[in-house]
């Protein structure tokens, strides 16, 4: 299913994303952490829209995978002193575990429901982090004694390379033939069933990949914080984040999410002058943006080319 | 017998709470062969597609694949067992173009599949060809015409080769010069050794390729045999064309305002995007009159009803007592007395049979409320003694009743009914149709009736209109239609 548009679109990424790796030369170790932060929300965000975009499910629930993937993360780290890169395949796994369980008895509800059930996730594990505070640090928060690397060039290329890296692994996933079953799937479960396909398996297929890269990613997010808090990883505002941002980018298109995800942390930055008004003013910009240009910045930036294929 | 008959059916019940949908259904298909299975609406004959396909599961009975059972598994397992299903409504993959949603079809049914196999595209341009596609390979869906989209639909359930092919309704929808060359593919997809089911509402429209016809009516089988001995097996024509009709029919010269009827559609036209759901069409009802619209399941009634009670745009004009009523909003038509009781009902499900009732009055007087509802309460004592259930909670005939008697309560001067029959029993039809007749005899309200079931649009008639294909071709009084008329609706 390799065909032009899908060339092209990963060149200009590819471009992109080099120009980005020279940042460091010119713009400060302030707006590089910005980025750094933002390119992190932008794997969330592409995880999301692969169970969106294609699989047709609305998980209301980001937080859920990326809280259990950065806390398993920095408790291994902060109570068992274990390396990084142990506490990162474990907060993955405990991820993807998480999203299985999760996953399987929702994927049998239909409609809102499914959603439903992933809120209800976040908040349960909300309020498992408060009330085990000696393990979790509770409301405070909790440390780690290890991070990443304190070099804020080295940081904002780990995050670059790592979200190029799951940008390219989850757009080919969405444009090969799984994820063209995976699209039939989610828009008509009936007929996919009755074209010979496993609905229910290529759905779960998609929750744990979306599991694995939230996972991965909120782990590697602690370890660059060197804290990992409720209010930064795990609540619901944090989750209705991560959803705008792969909205605004651009529904079914994966890489959009990223613009996104940029988008969303550049402006609250910009208009933090503002002070309280500055998210509201955010929030009201993304709505204008989803009601005028239901496809997002990627379907703006496509569609020229689009209407010129035949 | 087995060695013969790919797709055997034996025995099959299928229970949606208490309404037995399909009850004792028996068939057999053999290579190359096509049966045709028709019923009218609510007949059962759409679940037991399902049934074989395994989007729904039957509660008994077996379904064989080439000796094989079937019955009870999932759809995707039946799909490989070698079945293959064309949906009456077309839902492609907008974002993919033609060829791209041929190799759906073709995909392994496995997540290690991350690239293309180089074949799949050779047999997706072989399919393509095969059902006519090839100019529109590269297109997408939405810039094609519905004969195209249905294609799309033949092409991806004959991608697997399966031996059993399950067609919906093959015609709906299509022009004449698209239905003929549809029902060639057809035949030549048996001609290859596809065994198929056509499903389809009578028994005409599929006459020409059907080696054998079954007929069903609320769940059960009633005939079977060849096209012709079905159309004239006397069950069917009872089903479908009723008994001898006893002719009350008023002359339209007895109406009191033959100069200028109290609704006057006028040459309207409606398009849903591409499709033409109304053409040219021109019918008159008069106060106190009842008139019937019958037309098989697509003729374009519910469009026309909608066109009326200005739920949808139209090209052409609409008068109620010769004023227009193109500017006036849905809800003052409504006030204005033209009151529509809709084909899926539309009852507020959780609230009780009373607040049901209210709601259809609010504004009305106090004292004329609780007079309306005691009217009808007379009309109809079933919903007296339900005042306080649920609306969902009654069966499906108390919840037509209450549909019209919801609709009586904004006391409408015009009364219109969509398909009431839907899916209802002979018993609870004879019923309604009383109070039908009831309504003409004792009020003046007039009454349009939209019908595909023949024997109960025509007793209470005035006047009937026959509509086709979006355009009126037939309209007279009741006691000529089985004459004139009658031939296409067995």
């Amino acid at each position: 299913m390799i065909k032009s548009p899908t060339i092209q679109i990963l060149l200009v990424a590819a471009v992109v994303v080099v120009a980005a790796s020279l940042l460091p030369l010119w713009v400060s170790g302030y707006v590089l952490g910005l980025l750094t932060i933002a390119y992190y929300f932008g794997v969330f965000s592409m995880a999301w829209d692969l169970l969106f975009g294609f699989a047709g499910e609305v998980n209301f629930g980001p937080t859920f995978l990326i809280g259990t993937g950065a806390y398993t993360a920095g408790i291994l780290n902060n109570v068992y002193f274990l390396p990084i890169w142990v506490c990162l395949i474990a907060g993955t796994f405990a991820a993807v575990v998480g999203g299985l369980v999760l996953a399987l008895p929702a994927l049998r509800l239909r409609g809102p429901y499914f959603g439903l059930t992933t809120l209800v996730a976040v908040l349960i594990l909300q309020n498992f982090i408060v009330v085990d505070a000696g393990l979790t640090g509770g409301e405070i928060g909790l440390t780690v004694p290890d991070v990443l690397t304190i070099s804020a060039v080295a940081n904002y290329q780990i995050a670059l390379w790592f979200m190029a890296a799951s940008g390219v692994i989850l757009f080919a996933f969405s444009r090969s033939p799984v994820g063209l079953i995976l699209q039939a799937s989610g828009q008509d479960a009936v007929q996919a069933g009755a074209l010979g396909f496993n609905v229910t398996k290529h759905k779960l297929a998609a929750f744990i990949i979306s599991a694995l890269f939230s996972g991965l990613a909120g782990s590697l997010l602690v370890f660059y914080f060197g804290s990992a808090s409720i209010g930064t990883l795990v609540d619901v505002t944090v989750g209705v984040q991560v959803i705008i941002a792969a909205v605004l980018g651009g529904r079914r298109t994966i890489l959009g999410a990223v613009l996104g995800a940029v988008f969303l942390i550049a402006m609250s930055e910009l208009l933090r002058p503002l002070g309280d008004l500055s998210n509201f003013t955010v929030f009201t910009l993304a709505l204008i943006v989803v009601l005028l240009f239901p496809d997002g910045f990627f379907g703006l930036l496509t569609r020229a080319k689009e209407s010129v294929w035949p | 017998m087995s060695a013969s008959h790919v797709l055997q059916v034996e025995g099959l019940f299928k229970r949606f709470g208490g309404l037995v949908a399909v009850k004792n259904i028996s068939l057999n298909i053999g290579r190359g062969e096509i049966l045709g299975l028709i019923g009218p609406n609510g007949s059962g004959k759409s679940t037991v597609m399902k049934l074989i396909m395994g989007i729904e599961r039957p509660d008994a009975g077996s379904v064989r694949i080439a000796d094989e059972e079937v019955a009870g598994l999932p759809s995707y397992k039946i799909a490989r067992k070698g079945v293959g299903i064309v949906f009456q409504h077309s839902r492609p993959l907008h974002r993919q173009t033609v060829i791209e949603n041929i190799k759906l079809a073709l995909l392994p049914d496995r997540l290690t599949r991350l690239i293309v196999d180089p074949q799949t595209d050779k047999r997706a341009r072989a399919i393509a060809a095969r059902v006519g596609l090839s100019a529109v390979l590269d297109r997408l869906p939405s810039t094609l015409p519905f004969a195209d989209l249905r294609k799309i639909e033949i092409a991806k359930a004959i991608a697997r080769d399966p031996q059993v092919l399950l067609i919906d309704e093959p015609f709906a929808g299509l022009t004449q010069k698209e239905t003929a060359a549809f029902s060639d593919l057809i035949a030549e997809l048996r001609d290859d050794g596809h065994a198929i089911l056509l499903v389809d509402h009578n028994v005409k429209s599929v006459a020409r390729l059907v080696d054998r016809v079954l007929a069903m009516y609320v769940g059960e089988p009633i005939a079977e045999g060849s096209a012709d001995e079905v159309m004239s097996n006397d069950t069917v024509r009872r089903v479908y064309l009723g008994g001898s009709i006893e002719a009350t029919a008023r002359p339209e010269s007895s109406f009191a305002d033959t100069e200028r009827p109290f609704l006057e559609v006028d040459r309207v036209s409606v398009h849903y995007g591409k499709a033409q759901a109304l053409e040219d069409v021109s019918i008159h009802i008069h106060v106190g009159e009842f008139v019937s619209v019958v037309g098989l399941n697509g003729a374009g009634k519910t469009t026309l009803f909608n066109a009326i009670s200005g739920l949808v745009p139209y090209a052409g004009e609409i008068r109620q007592s010769g004023r227009p009523l193109r500017s006036v909003s849905a809800a003052r038509v409504a006030r204005n007395g033209i009151v529509q009781a809709p084909e899926g009902r539309e009852l507020f499900v959780y609230m009780t049979v009373r607040e049901n009732l209210d709601l259809g009055a609010h504004h009305l007087s106090p004292g004329e409320m609780s007079a309306q509802i005691d009217w009808l309460f007379e009309l109809f004592p079933i919903l007296r003694s339900r005042q306080n259930q649920a609306a969902g909670t009654l069966s499906g005939g108390e919840q037509q009743m209450l549909t019209i008697a919801r609709a009586l309560m904004m006391k409408p001067k015009l009364l219109i009914l969509d398909e009431p029959t839907l899916g209802l029993a002979p018993i609870i039809l004879e019923q309604i149709s009383r109070i039908l007749e009831r309504l003409r005899q004792t009020t003046s309200i007039s009454v349009l009736l939209g019908e595909q079931n023949v024997t109960f649009a025509l007793p209470h008639a005035d006047r009937v209109y026959v509509l086709e294909h979006a355009r009126i071709i037939w309209q007279g009084s009741p006691n000529r239609f089985a004459a004139e008329a009658g031939q296409g609706y067995l």
